[in-house]
Parts: C-alpha cells; sequence; structure tokens
C-alpha cells in the first residue's frame, strides 16, 4: 500500500493550487479562480483590529513579515515569516501554510507548513493579535507590538517588532489595483517596525537588531491571467522614509510604487513614474534571477541600486520563490527586502 | 552443412510432434510454476519495501490512547511532528480504511503531476478516497467517489482523515504518528492525557514474520520445478536415444562429433527459448491468478500489505528464461554427455536406453535410505526453518529413489507369486517397463505425497482452529462502546440483565523484548473452564487470579523458550512468573495476560470500552435488538460470536487457498509426466508386445492389461504416498509451523482426503494410459507383425 504516493499527489495538488498549473495563469494561482469569491470594491474601511484577522470570504489572504537586520558581528541578515490562508472554494475547505526564511550573506535557511483549517492547528486571532501556524507563531497585545518565534530542524528566531509609526494603506486607501484592467486587492502594511532580538544560527545564537515590514493583503483574483510574476521592494531608507514597489511581468506589465514619509504620509506613483531596471542576474535553482536591479522615482529624485545580500535567497517551497534582504545604494542610502516571483 | 545438419535433427521433433509438445510444456510447465511463485514473492516484497516507506510504518514511534483532531492539534502547535493516523475496518464490509493527514504526513521524493487542486478540495471535503482498482469498479455506496490507485493494496481505501472519522462515526484518532525532526515543549502524554507512547515497533519484523510464508512458496515452487524437469528429462533422454541411428548416419556422412555436440546444444536452446516464452507467460498467468489469494493471506496472517497489482522488473522476466534454460540443461545434459562419449558406428539400439537408465537399483536404494537418514538427522537435530526445509527435501527426494527399488522388489515378488503364464508375463512385464516409468512414478509419488502432507497439515490446522476458536470464543456476545462513559452505563444496564459482563482491555508493551500486547482478564468461570493452557502450573488460575504472574501465548513461549514456571519480562510491568502458556493462533505477535485487578492498576489510563457478555443464548436475539436500541454504540460495535468466528474461518480459508491451488496444479504436472512417460512407452513397446498378440492375446485384452498395469503402478504409488504424505504433515506441524508461526499443531489423520487422493492418482494413471491402451487396441495387425520383420 502506499501512502506515499497518495500523499505525493495531494501535496502536488497543494502545489498546483498555490502555483496555478501553469505560467499562463500567473504565479500561485493568483490569475484564475476567482468565481464565487467576492471581489475587492474601491474606497474600502477598514476595521482595526477585525481586519488584522482573517477574511475567509476571499480567496487567498496573507501576513507577510519581513525583516532586514545586522547581527553582532556586523554581517548582514535577512528574515522572513509569512502565513498564507487559501480557501479552495468559497464554502469548502481552507487550507494554511507557513513560510519560514533567514538569510545570512552565505547562506538561505527554509521551511514550511501547511494545516488544515478548522481545527486550530493555523489561524489568526484579530485582537489580541495572533497567527500561527503549528508551533510558529506572531503575537502581541496590539498590531503594534509583535513578537515572532519560529525554527526549524536547523535554524530559528526569536524576535520583537515595535511599531514607531502609523499603518500606511497601499494604492487607493488601500485598494491596490494590480492591473490595468482592474485586478485589485486589499493592501496595507505596517512599515516602521524596529526589531531585535537572536537567531538562532547552525553555529550558534547571533543577537540582531534592524528594521522590519508587515504587509497584510487578501484577495480573490489580484492578477491578470497572463501576468507571470513580479518583482516587489520594500525598502526602509536612512532618511526616515520608506519605499514599496512592485511590478507585475508578463503580458500586460503594471508598475505601482509607495512613497511613504517618515509620518506615515503616503504618495502612489503608477506606471512610468516608476522604473524598475534589472541590471544583473545570476543562476538561482538553474534559473536566470536578477540580484542587482535599478529602481528609479523621477518625481522624488530617486535613483537607488538595490543588490541582493546572498544571491541565492531561493525558498525551496511547493511553489518556489526568490526572497531575501537587499543593501540599498545610490542617491540614497538603506536597505530592505526584495521578492521575486515566477523566474522560470 | 550445419543448417543442414541442424535442419535434419529438427526433423525428429516434427515427426514426433507429441513428444515435442511434452518437452515444451514440461519445461514451460516447470519454469511457469517457478517463475509464478518468483513472482508472487517479488510482489511481496516490493509492497513491503514501500509500506516501509509510507504512514502505515511501524518504525515511527506512536501515541495511542484516546486522541481528537484537536489533541492532533494542540501537539502540532506544541511544537510535535506528529501526523494522525486512523485505520479500521469499515462498518459492514471487510474494507480498510487508513485516515490520513496529507499535510503533515511526511512527503517523499519527486512529486508527480497527476492530481488537479479540485481533486484536494474534494479529498478534504470527504468527496473523494483512493482505493484499489478493482475495489473503484465495485464502489459500495457508502463511500463518496472513489479515485483507483494501482498499487494500492485490496480492501484498502485511503481517505483524509477528518472523513474517515465521519465515515467511521467516530471522534477517536487511532493514533499520532510521532515523526523525527522536532520535539514540542510538553511531553506528548502529558499534553493529552490518557495517551501512552509505543515504542517503534521493530522494523525487519514484517519481513521476518512473513519470509516464512515466502519460504514456503518458494520451496513448492522448487518442487513444481523439480516434477516439471522429470518431464523434460524423459523426453529430452528419450528423443535422444530415438535418434541414435540419425547421431550416427551424420557422423558416417562426415558431420564431426564437436559440430554435432553444438547443434544439439541449439537446439536445446532453441527450445529453452520458446518454452521459456511461454513459462515465463504462464508464470505471470498463475501469479496474477494467485496474487489477490496471497495478499489476502498475508493481510489476514501479519497484517502486511501487498498491492493486487503484478509489476514485474525485466529482472524477473530474465530470470524465467534462466530457470528454463537450467532445467534443459539439467535435463539435457547427461544426453549431451552421452552423445560426446558415444563411439562414431556405435550400435543404433533404442533400447539401449532402456539399459542404460537402469542406474543399480542398489545405488539408488542407499542413495535414498542416506537421504532419509539425513532428514530424520536433520529434523530431530536441528533448528530454524531453512533446517526444517533441508530435512523436509531430503525426506522427499529419499523417498522418491527409493521408490524404483521397492517397486522392483513388489514385482518381483508379484512374478513369482504369480502362477498363470500370462500373470506371470504382466508382472515381469511391468518390471521390465519399471526404469522407463520410474521418473514419472517418482514425480506422481512427490506429487501425492504433496497433495496428502499439505492437505493432512490443513485440515489438522483447521480442526484444531476452529476447536480453539469454540473454547476461546465461549461469551455469546461482544460490544464496543464509544467512550468510557457510554461503557459505564452500557455495564450498568447489562450487570442485572446478564450472566457475566466481562470487561476486556488490552495495551501494546513489550513482551520477552518485543513488541506485542498484555490483556487484561477478569477471573471468571468463562476463561477457568473455557481457556485453553498447553502448559500450566497446578494452580494457575488461582494465582493469576490473586495476581500471582501472568498467563503467556504459546508463539512466545516456545520463540523464547519460556514456560511455566519461568520469568518472563513485560516491558514496564516488569518480570512475572509464567503461569500457563495458551494457544493463540494466527497472532504474530507476543500476548500475556494478567487478571483484570492487576491490569487496571497498572495501566489506570487505559479505559474500559469493550465487553464480553454472558447471555442465555435463547436471550441473545432479545438482547442484541435492546441494546442497539437503548445504545448508540458504533457501527461495528456489536458482534456476536457466529460473526467472529465466520470472519476469523474467513482469514482461515484464505491462507491456505494459495497452498491449495499449488498443490492441485503439482499434481497435474505429475500426471502430465505419467501420460507423457506411457505414452512415449508404449511407442516403444511394440516388439515385447507383439510376440504376446502373436501367440493369441487379443489387442483388446492387451490393452485392457495396459490400463490394469497403470492403476497397479498408480495404487502402489499412491501406496507409498500416504506414509510419506504423514511425515511430510508431521515435519510441517511439528517443525515447520512451530519455526514460522510460533504453534505446534496436533496431527490428526484423514483418511478420507488419503482415499480420495489415491483414487484420483488412479483415475490420473487410466486416463494417462488410456491413449496408449487405445492406440494398442485400434493398431492395425500389420503393424504388430511388422514388429517381426524389423526385428534386429
Amino acid at each position: 500500500m502506499n501512502v506515499d504516493y497518495i500523499v505525493k499527489v495531494l501535496v502536488a495538488a497543494v502545489a498546483l493550487l498555490w502555483s496555478g498549473g501553469s505560467q499562463a495563469q500567473g504565479f500561485a494561482g493568483l490569475g484564475q479562480g476567482g468565481e464565487g469569491f467576492p471581489l475587492p470594491q474601491p474606497d474600502p474601511t477598514f476595521m482595526f483590529p477585525a481586519d488584522h484577522g482573517a477574511h475567509p470570504d476571499y480567496r487567498i489572504e496573507w501576513w507577510y513579515l519581513t525583516a532586514a537586520l545586522t547581527g553582532e558581528d556586523g554581517r548582514d541578515y535577512g528574515v522572513q515569516w509569512t502565513l498564507f490562508r487559501s480557501a479552495l472554494t468559497p464554502d469548502g475547505p481552507q487550507v494554511w501554510m507557513g513560510h519560514f526564511g533567514l538569510t545570512t550573506p552565505d547562506e538561505h535557511l527554509s521551511g514550511e507548513r501547511l494545516a488544515r483549517d478548522g481545527i486550530a492547528q493555523a489561524g489568526v486571532r484579530a485582537d489580541p493579535f495572533r497567527a500561527w501556524i503549528d508551533e510558529w507563531s506572531l503575537e502581541g497585545d496590539t498590531f503594534d507590538s509583535l513578537s515572532l518565534r519560529a525554527a526549524t530542524p536547523t535554524a530559528g528566531y526569536d524576535l520583537s517588532f515595535e511599531a514607531k509609526g502609523p499603518l500606511v494603506f497601499h494604492g487607493e486607501n488601500g485598494f491596490s489595483v494590480k492591473s490595468a484592467s482592474g485586478q485589485a486587492s486589499y493592501y496595507y502594511s505596517q512599515p516602521f517596525y524596529d526589531v531585535s532580538g537572536t537567531l538562532q544560527l547552525p553555529d550558534g545564537p547571533i543577537p540582531v537588531t534592524g528594521q522590519g515590514w508587515l504587509d497584510r493583503e487578501w484577495s480573490s483574483q489580484p492578477l491578470e491571467e497572463d501576468q507571470e510574476g513580479w518583482d516587489w521592494f520594500s525598502i526602509h531608507l536612512e532618511d526616515g522614509h520608506r519605499l514599496m514597489a512592485f511590478q507585475l511581468r508578463g503580458g500586460a506589465p503594471f508598475t505601482y510604487a509607495s512613497w511613504i514619509a517618515p509620518d506615515g504620509t503616503l504618495t502612489p506613483y503608477y506606471g512610468d513614474d516608476v522604473v524598475l531596471t534589472p541590471l544583473a542576474t545570476e543562476t538561482v535553482a538553474g534559473r536566470d534571477v536578477p540580484v542587482r536591479w535599478q529602481l528609479v522615482l523621477p518625481s522624488q529624485r530617486l535613483d537607488l541600486t538595490v543588490g541582493a545580500v546572498n544571491a541565492q535567497s531561493w525558498q525551496p517551497t511547493i511553489f518556489p520563490y526568490w526572497e531575501g534582504p537587499v543593501r540599498v545604494t545610490g542617491s540614497h542610502v538603506g536597505r530592505g527586502y526584495l521578492e521575486m516571483t515566477g523566474y522560470e | 552443412m550445419k543448417r543442414t545438419a541442424l535442419t535434419a535433427l529438427l526433423s525428429h521433433w516434427r515427426r514426433h510432434k507429441l513428444q515435442a509438445v511434452t518437452l515444451v510444456v514440461g519445461l514451460a510447465l516447470a519454469t511457469g510454476l517457478w517463475t509464478g511463485v518468483q513472482a508472487i514473492n517479488a510482489q511481496a516484497r516490493l509492497s513491503y519495501d514501500e509500506a516501509a516507506a509510507t504512514l502505515t510504518r511501524d518504525d515511527l514511534p506512536r501515541l495511542t490512547g484516546p486522541i481528537t483532531l484537536a489533541d492532533f492539534s494542540r501537539a502540532r502547535v506544541d511544537g510535535w511532528s506528529v501526523t494522525p493516523f486512523i485505520e479500521a475496518n469499515i462498518p459492514g464490509t471487510d474494507l480498510r480504511l487508513l485516515g490520513i493527514d496529507p499535510f503533515s504526513s511526511p512527503p517523499g521524493g519527486g512529486v508527480p503531476n497527476l492530481s488537479g487542486a479540485g481533486d484536494l478540495t474534494a479529498f478534504l471535503s470527504g468527496d473523494l478516497v483512493y482505493a484499489a482498482p478493482d475495489l473503484a469498479a465495485t464502489a459500495p455506496g457508502l463511500l463518496p467517489s472513489i479515485q483507483p490507485l494501482d498499487d494500492l493494496a485490496p480492501g484498502r481505501v485511503v481517505s483524509d482523515v477528518a472523513a474517515a472519522l465521519a465515515i467511521l462515526e467516530r471522534d477517536n484518532l487511532d493514533a499520532l504518528l510521532v515523526l523525527p525532526g522536532r520535539e514540542g515543549v510538553t511531553p506528548l502524554t502529558e499534553l493529552i492525557p490518557g495517551t501512552r507512547l509505543q515504542p517503534p515497533r521493530a522494523e525487519d519484523d514484517l519481513g521476518r514474520l512473513t519470509d516464512s510464508f515466502h519460504l514456503n512458496l518458494t520451496a513448492f515452487g522448487l518442487l513444481s520445478f523439480a516434477v516439471g524437469l522429470f518431464i523434460v528429462q524423459a523426453a529430452i533422454g528419450l528423443a535422444f536415444e530415438q535418434r541414435r541411428p540419425l547421431f550416427r548416419t551424420m557422423r558416417a556422412l562426415g558431420v564431426p562429433g564437436r559440430t554435432l555436440i553444438t547443434l544439439v546444444a541449439a537446439e536445446l536452446a532453441i527450445i529453452t527459448l520458446i518454452a521459456g516464452t511461454v513459462g515465463v507467460l504462464l508464470g505471470y498467468g498463475v501469479a496474477a491468478a494467485l496474487l489477490p489469494g496471497v495478499a489476502a493471506t498475508l493481510g489476514g496472517l501479519y497484517g502486511a500489505s501487498v498491492a493486487g497489482g503484478l509489476t514485474l522488473s525485466p529482472i524477473w522476466w530474465l530470470w524465467g528464461f534462466v530457470m528454463a534454460g537450467l532445467g534443459a540443461l539439467l535435463a539435457g545434459g547427461q544426453s549431451l554427455w552421452a552423445l560426446s562419449k558415444m563411439p562414431v558406428l556405435a550400435a543404433a539400439m533404442p533400447r539401449a536406453w532402456l539399459r542404460a537408465r537402469r542406474v543399480s537399483l542398489r545405488r539408488l536404494g542407499f542413495a535414498g535410505l542416506g537421504l532419509l537418514g539425513a532428514s530424520a538427522i536433520l529434523l530431530w537435530t536441528g533448528s530454524g526453518l531453512l533446517i526444517g526445509f533441508a530435512g523436509l527435501g531430503a525426506l522427499l527426494i529419499g523417498a522418491a529413489l527409493l521408490l524404483p527399488p521397492i517397486f522392483a522388489w513388489l514385482l518381483d515378488r508379484g512374478t513369482a507369486l504369480s502362477r498363470s503364464p500370462l500373470g506371470q508375463w504382466l508382472w515381469a512385464d511391468t518390471r521390465q517397463q519399471l526404469p522407463g516409468l520410474s521418473l514419472a512414478l517418482m514425480a506422481l509419488l512427490l506429487a501425492l505425497a504433496t497433495n496428502i502432507g499439505v492437505g493432512t497439515m490443513v485440515g489438522s490446522f483447521r480442526a484444531t482452529f476452529v476447536g480453539w476458536l469454540d473454547q476461546r470464543l465461549a461469551a455469546e456476545l461482544y460490544l464496543t462502546a464509544r467512550d468510557a462513559s457510554q461503557a459505564a452505563a452500557l455495564r450498568a444496564y447489562l450487570e442485572p440483565r446478564t450472566e457475566a459482563v466481562l470487561p476486556i482491555l488490552a495495551t501494546e508493551a513489550q513482551v520477552a523484548g518485543l513488541p506485542g500486547d498484555i490483556f487484561a482478564q477478569p477471573d471468571h468461570d468463562t476463561f477457568r473452564d473455557n481457556w485453553p493452557l498447553i502448559a500450566a502450573l497446578p494452580d494457575a488460575w488461582d494465582r493469576l487470579a490473586s495476581g500471582d504472574g501472568a498467563l503467556l501465548n504459546e508463539q512466545t513461549a516456545r520463540r523464547e523458550d519460556i514456560w511455566p514456571g519461568q520469568r518472563v519480562n513485560l516491558g514496564e510491568v516488569g518480570e512475572v512468573e509464567v503461569l500457563g502458556v495458551y494457544s493463540d493462533y494466527g497472532n504474530p505477535r507476543g500476548q500475556a495476560i494478567l487478571t483484570l485487578s492487576l491490569f487496571t492498576s497498572l495501566f489506570p489510563e487505559i479505559p474500559e470500552r469493550r465487553y464480553a457478555i454472558r447471555v442465555d443464548p435463547s436471550q441473545l436475539e432479545a438482547l442484541r435488538d435492546d441494546i442497539a436500541t437503548r445504545f448508540d454504540l458504533p457501527p461495528d460495535g456489536i458482534v456476536d460470536q457466529a460473526g467472529i468466528k465466520s470472519f476469523s474461518l474467513q482469514v482461515f480459508e484464505r491462507t491456505f487457498a494459495v497452498t491449495a491451488a499449488l498443490n492441485i496444479l503439482t499434481l497435474g504436472v505429475a500426471a502430465f509426466a505419467l501420460w507423457a512417460s506411457l505414452t512415449t512407452l508404449g511407442t516403444m513397446r511394440l516388439p515385447q508386445v507383439a510376440p504376446v498378440w502373436a501367440m493369441g492375446l487379443t489387442r483388446g485384452r492387451l490393452a485392457a492389461m495396459e490400463l490394469l498395469r497403470a492403476a497397479l503402478l498408480a495404487g502402489l504409488t499412491a501406496l507409498l504416498a500416504v506414509p510419506l504424505g504423514v511425515a511430510l504433515a508431521w515435519t510441517l506441524l511439528a517443525v515447520i509451523n512451530v519455526q514460522a508461526f510460533g504453534w505446534r499443531l496436533p496431527l490428526l489423520a484423514q483418511p478420507v482426503d488419503w482415499l480420495i487422493l489415491s483414487a484420483f492418482a488412479l483415475v490420473a494413471a487410466i486416463l494417462a494410459a488410456l491413449t496408449p491402451a487405445l492406440r494398442l487396441w485400434r493398431m492395425p495387425p500389420a503393424r504388430l507383425v511388422q514388429v517381426f520383420s524389423h526385428e534386429r
């Protein structure tokens, strides 16, 4: 009897679910399957803390935490922790998926967890906030003060996040358009976290400090069918500004940036107002991935060069992608995180 | 020239089509039965290997006890890498349901892209299960849509764990498997109270247990192969003798001896190729036909899962040809050797063959007696399964070798005692035919003896097993409650209404250092009167009741050589004295019984859920209905004695279905060998028959005498086969079974079966003699006369 085989088939099904089955349907299934699910509407009104929790009516949702860190040893580190929720059908079962990423200049450690809904093995509670899958958790009395704990058999982290600024709402007050034909998601962030804590590396513990960024996004069909992946930047500049920029690649490319002042004031930029140009690629997991970018925002006289701390920051998960810390030079200096999906 | 010479050689087979068929069929049968058995073994091994990598694997520690999905979730959130596991019969069917969690099951290596996201949705919602293709075709209504999966064992159904709970209508999982890699903060048994952490079962347990079964099959395969080879050797030897004139002519025409040998070898190779192909196909057929039975047997006996479909490697096909070639070489080597030694102008007398075959009877006798002696020494003094089989082999071959000398002596006595000239001729002529027939008779002897031996073993087993079931299943009704509170209510309700309510409690534990089970037994006359003890201290029951020791099952007692009065280690219970040993047929695991009060004090966390109910049989029906309406027991919660018995017997019958099938095939091969020998001898014996005909005996009488002779020989063979078969049965019951299964059974004679088998042998022999007899009867007198003109 081959249960192993069934498990493989089902894991394949999970992979298909997240990856959409083919490139033509966009990365992670985001370009398909909105039928029967509600779609995000313009001019949203968010209710907190309730909206920090899950929105099970929508097809897909995530709590996406990244932190660009510096160790006591002076080296750059990066931490990613993400909890995804996916509804298989509008009234059917829901699946949770957790991703763990820990990047050093010469190593990338990753982990992945899956769980069914309904038995409290994974979930998100809005107040007091707690997002968890298995023993991995992100929790705190309020959204402004969170602690993150997660570990794999080889690595782990225990970090606290203290918000030094307000939440920011991307696009039009949190209604974030993702294509020219109107695909959109609800999207807000907390980009002002100060982070401190300890990384557990294979060689031992390292105390770290740095800056963190938490994205909240939910939708039912945020991509066009022919959009094949995205490049996403979150940047903390030394002058206190924050910058989020993404481009969706494929048939109908779409570019967007949020320029965030130190007080949280957000200015959205669309299309040609943002220019993202790959400068250098490297072979990562058998594919060419751009690991050095030029990011230009002319109206803010911004011309940045963004380079990966570790070019091999590859997440070999069920749906694989590149995710790692970056260093920023050019007109401004800073650091941040880069995520790239859909590279084959 | 070579081509012409080969054509000349092969033309023999065109003229002797029957011989060609005999040769190919014999070789194909030998190869087929052997490869068939090997295919079954290979498939089983493949399944075990796969099982080792699956969720049912026993090499993982497991948490057992009352565990819900919420408990599973708590264990995960605490940091434990556990995965839930359910395995149970679907009520009202004999389907085995396995519930898994696809998210926490450890995935394997490469991920096949076979499934759409819709399948996952359906699987998680309980709308889709996986099952073997045969089941998928005949889906019972209680299951949702079934996705066929080729390499799933017959009768297995795999579903999502939550769906499994729904199908089984229960709340509790069977276990959490504890995967390696990480540990939680709180010990699992504290996190989920009432549970116990079971150590992993020994990894090679399944292999060790099933090895004996496969060795058994292999032995049968070899026996079939040997019987088949008897046919092949007879056919090849005969063909060689009949072609002596041809060889002489070819040599005289200038074909070098070396070339001739090469050509005959090439001929053997061609025959091997043809027979090998047929044999391998036959083997595939045999395996495909028998495999479901084998799978059921292994499942019933050992809990091992074997897929119902055959997947064979190219190596297996190759082995089929190697075996066919080996057989042809074994059978034809002697002829090749003789050919190489043959002088150029040797007398081309086919009769020389028979003379040459007359290996000194004395030598055969000594060899046979030597082997029997060796067998006796092996069986009495040796131990171990392999020694047991070696002794068995020596016994069978020794007896077969003794057959010609014994027959020669019997026929000589017959000749001496016979008064009439015709009678004397019949005895003497039979005696004269003995060398040509002895191979076929040996094959018949082996097949008959195997049938008698295995039949006796199965018969003894069945009689003992049924008697044992009657004793052991003494209670009229067996009830299982959903949980401890329902159990308490059930007990309170039943106690005033029945003769006795006897709780059944058990836990997995180390028994004599190996994984096993400890059962609890209340002190009650039901057990004192009925429980079958094969060895016991005088006051065993009283001492058991006072908690002064344990009962041990026969398997453990024999394996560890621990008997009443000695002490056995029961894991966390510690060392206890063995008070008695009971038979426990059909259970591969170690088992011990403690008295109920001691058990509950040692394992307070194990709840009462099952009861054996003693009740007046006349009230049984009413009580059943009453319980069914009053209590919401799980679907398989009410089982009566008859139900368990029929299930146990069903498992038993399946166990020996394969053996029976192989038995019949072997007997068929032997009958075919006899027919082939008699038919070929019939054509060669004209010079002996013609003078008797010329003296006035009609062809009809001669033909009748042929039949009589065949019946006489078969009857004598059957007579010899009975003691040999009984010896075989004794070896199987007292040596092989003890080694393979760990229990010993009394030998119960099955005279009716023996008579039936002897009758079968007679009928087979008469049928086999029918063709040559008919031919003789219808033979034109001119041909008989020709014998004299051809007399050389």
